[in-house]
């Protein structure tokens, strides 16, 4: 099929390859909750003010504990939630104006979810979901069949043997790759990758990994691909955003924050990863607690009740996220000339 | 029941669980865990890990379960106990931690009253006296504020304090042998490091005979100091954390290596995959079950099941060509090396 193989249309492409894909400006989504049995309202600030763009042909990777918020960003993006403030740019459009409705903005992006069973719908053959996309939106029957079946075979699953299964007959990591072929039925120009193999054993995730690689170059994807595991983030992405409690605290190319993280949380996760060295254990934990509540964030930096460079500073100023070089940002005070913390570099004069 | 000072703490013989009597869960596990030491088994689901592992407090259901072989916990036969032996196996003798605290944890009393309830099952103390011990138990596994978190139900607890509390449940009745299936896998990265550490220290100040199944090699490296990789039911390759991680000689186990993310030369380079996927239990393929999968499978692999080679003293894999997979991952090596210079 010819439409499936080609490059990008043109006409699809608005703003050139400078503007980027997406761009994420002051997003913020709160969550009423109530505490406790008629106890007072409180809001869960899942995502509180999120700035980030993503250039076209990129995968940005996020990075972050659970409660961080990656997941809440990547659903407002998606649409699948409102959110309370903010905006959200689709190659230069709002998304939802009259110049990019969301039905023009949903064939153009589109989710993969960790759970690769429940989001396959049970009563429907795989074959039959891959085509229901793309009939929605016009294709016709038999085209659509058919362009499920090739996509099939384009994700290792030969359309001879899978197409009439249904998704409790296929293995966890047969599933992801119908939920992959299901993304790109619609020929989208931007995939979210929701911890899309972390329910996968490894040697079944080195698999789906490389197919995702396959497919960005042969469809000139953009992916937003959300992790908790910083060495599949490492390997797949070209920059990188951790968050942390709801905001970014720290962006950059991948290369630069995971060799040479300027935030101490990105330091700390990276510390925490298990070494893979019998003789070089780790010795002591980087951070000690858990992930606080996002119900009621500490005030100033949001890290400083587990931070190693905590100063009285940080526990009253919120610190911005600004560049530490022309590509890598980070939110730290202990970073920032002129923050009044004892690490900040020295002021330099503005060119 | 005869209980010497060398006896193992848990020896298990041609362990077989065959479940509705067709899938072969596991098929032939020889497995010795010796005093004081923590063995790790990985591989990945349907490896048969965890019901190794439940098979030892006979926790798999009964009646949809076939068990052969023999299991002894410190020289007392698990299939032969009875009911009662064995409620005073489990939990006295043999602990285990689950990968799911909220599961595992009864989510309509306190922490505290099911660490006390644990306790006077086993012991006759009175009720006062339990709850001191669960208060020190909570300050072992290092529960801030323990005194009021006795009193908290599990779902008023972080993920982190959950399994620490579950740890401390565990310890209650001060077992020799601790069984952990996936204790860290359901948590953040950086609270699955202090879940780690805290079970090595306990580990270690206590003397306790740990088994650690897991599917991340990094935690397993963490924690133990033996490694047996299973594959399709199967031990394919044991021994110690070292020898195992940095002189592997089973092709699964090489495979695995290989495909981890870390591992790949540079960015954007294609990761080294296992094909294929593992095999139908029901339906095991004649020979090693890792046979269709293996790059250097040849034809006796797929007629007769490969018998241990013990490759050094204390490691041990199960694999017609151990010399041939080890100069492979020899040559990755070689590889990465080059690669970095």
């Amino acid at each position: 099929m010819s439409t499936l193989t080609g490059a990008v249309p043109t006409d699809r492409d608005r703003g050139g390859p400078g503007q980027p894909l997406l761009t994420v400006e002051g997003l913020v989504k709160h969550f009423p909750v109530k505490k406790g049995l008629g106890g007072k309202k409180a809001v869960v600030r899942a995502v509180d003010g999120v700035d980030f763009g993503i250039l076209k042909g990129e995968t940005l990777g996020i990075v972050g504990e659970s409660g961080c918020g990656k997941s809440t960003t990547a659903r407002l993006i998606m649409g699948l939630i409102a959110h309370d403030k903010g905006d959200l740019l689709f190659d230069g459009e709002r998304i939802g104006s009259r110049a990019l409705p969301l039905r023009e903005f949903r064939a153009q992006t589109q989710m993969v979810f960790q759970d690769s069973y429940s989001s396959l719908n049970p009563r429907m053959t795989i074959e039959g979901s891959i085509a229901f996309g793309p009939q929605v939106h016009g294709v016709p029957k038999r085209q659509a069949i058919e362009r499920a079946r090739s996509l099939l075979a384009r994700v290792g699953l030969e359309p001879a043997r899978f197409a009439a299964r249904y998704p409790h007959e296929l293995s966890g990591g047969q599933r992801q790759r119908v939920n992959i072929a299901r993304a790109l039925a619609l020929e989208p120009r931007l995939v979210v990758l929701d911890e899309a193999v972390s329910a996968l054993d490894k040697s079944v995730e080195a698999q789906v990994l490389n197919l995702l690689m396959d497919l960005k170059q042969e469809f000139n994807l953009t992916y937003l691909f959300i992790s908790h595991d910083l060495n599949v983030v490492r390997f797949i992405c070209d920059r990188v955003a951790v968050m942390y409690l709801g905001q970014v605290v720290e962006i950059g190319p991948a290369d630069t924050v995971l060799a040479n993280p300027a935030h101490p949380y990105t330091a700390a996760l990276l510390s925490s990863m298990p070494s893979m060295d019998p003789d070089a254990r780790t010795q002591v934990a980087p951070l000690a607690g858990d992930p606080p509540n996002p119900i009621d964030p500490p005030p100033g930096c949001r890290f400083h009740p587990r931070c190693t460079l905590v100063e009285e500073v940080c526990r009253s100023v919120v610190p911005p996220l600004d560049p530490v070089d022309p590509l890598h940002r980070v939110a730290c005070l202990a970073r920032q000339p002129g923050s009044g913390h004892s690490l900040a570099p020295m002021m330099t004069v503005a060119a | 029941m005869t209980t010497s000072v060398n006896e193992a703490a848990v020896a298990i013989r041609g362990l077989k669980v065959v479940f509705g009597g067709v899938v072969e869960a596991v098929d032939g596990v020889d497995l010795t865990l010796e005093r004081g030491q923590a063995v790790a088994l990985i591989g990945e689901s349907g490896s048969g890990k965890s019901v190794t592992l439940r098979a030892i407090m006979r926790l798999n259901p009964e009646r949809k379960t076939k068990i052969g072989g023999q299991i002894l916990v410190a020289g007392q036969d698990v299939m032969a106990l009875s009911a009662k032996g064995l409620r005073a196996l489990r939990g006295r003798a043999v602990a285990m931690i689950f990968q799911e605290p909220l599961l595992a944890l009864d989510p309509v009393y306190t922490v505290g009253s099911q660490i006390t309830e644990a306790i006077r099952q086993h012991e006759k103390i009175s009720a006062a006296d339990a709850r001191k011990r669960a208060l020190q138990l909570f300050e072992r596994v290092r529960i801030p504020s323990p005194e009021r978190r006795l009193d908290a139900y599990p779902h008023e607890m972080s993920g982190g304090m959950r399994q620490r509390a579950m740890i401390a449940l565990a310890l209650a009745c001060r077992p020799q042998v601790l069984l952990a299936d996936e204790p860290t896998t359901a948590l953040d990265a950086t609270v699955q490091i202090q879940i780690l550490l805290l079970l090595r220290e306990l580990q270690a100040e206590l003397g306790l005979s740990t088994i650690f199944v897991t599917h991340d090699l990094g935690a397993a490296v963490e924690v133990a100091d033996r490694i047996a990789v299973m594959y399709a039911g199967r031990i394919v390759e044991e021994g110690s954390a070292r020898d195992v991680v940095l002189n592997p000689h089973h092709p699964y186990t090489i495979g695995l290596m290989r495909s981890r993310a870390d591992g790949a030369l540079s960015k954007g380079t294609r990761l080294k995959t296992i094909p294929g996927s593992p095999p139908d239990l029901a339906n095991r393929p004649p020979g090693c079950p890792f046979a269709p999968r293996c790059f250097l499978a040849e034809d006796r692999c797929r007629v007769d099941a490969p018998a241990y080679v013990a490759v050094e003293p204390g490691h041990r894999a199960a694999c017609w060509r151990t010399d041939a997979a080890h100069a492979a991952f020899a040559g990755d090596k070689a590889r990465v090396l080059e690669a970095a210079v």
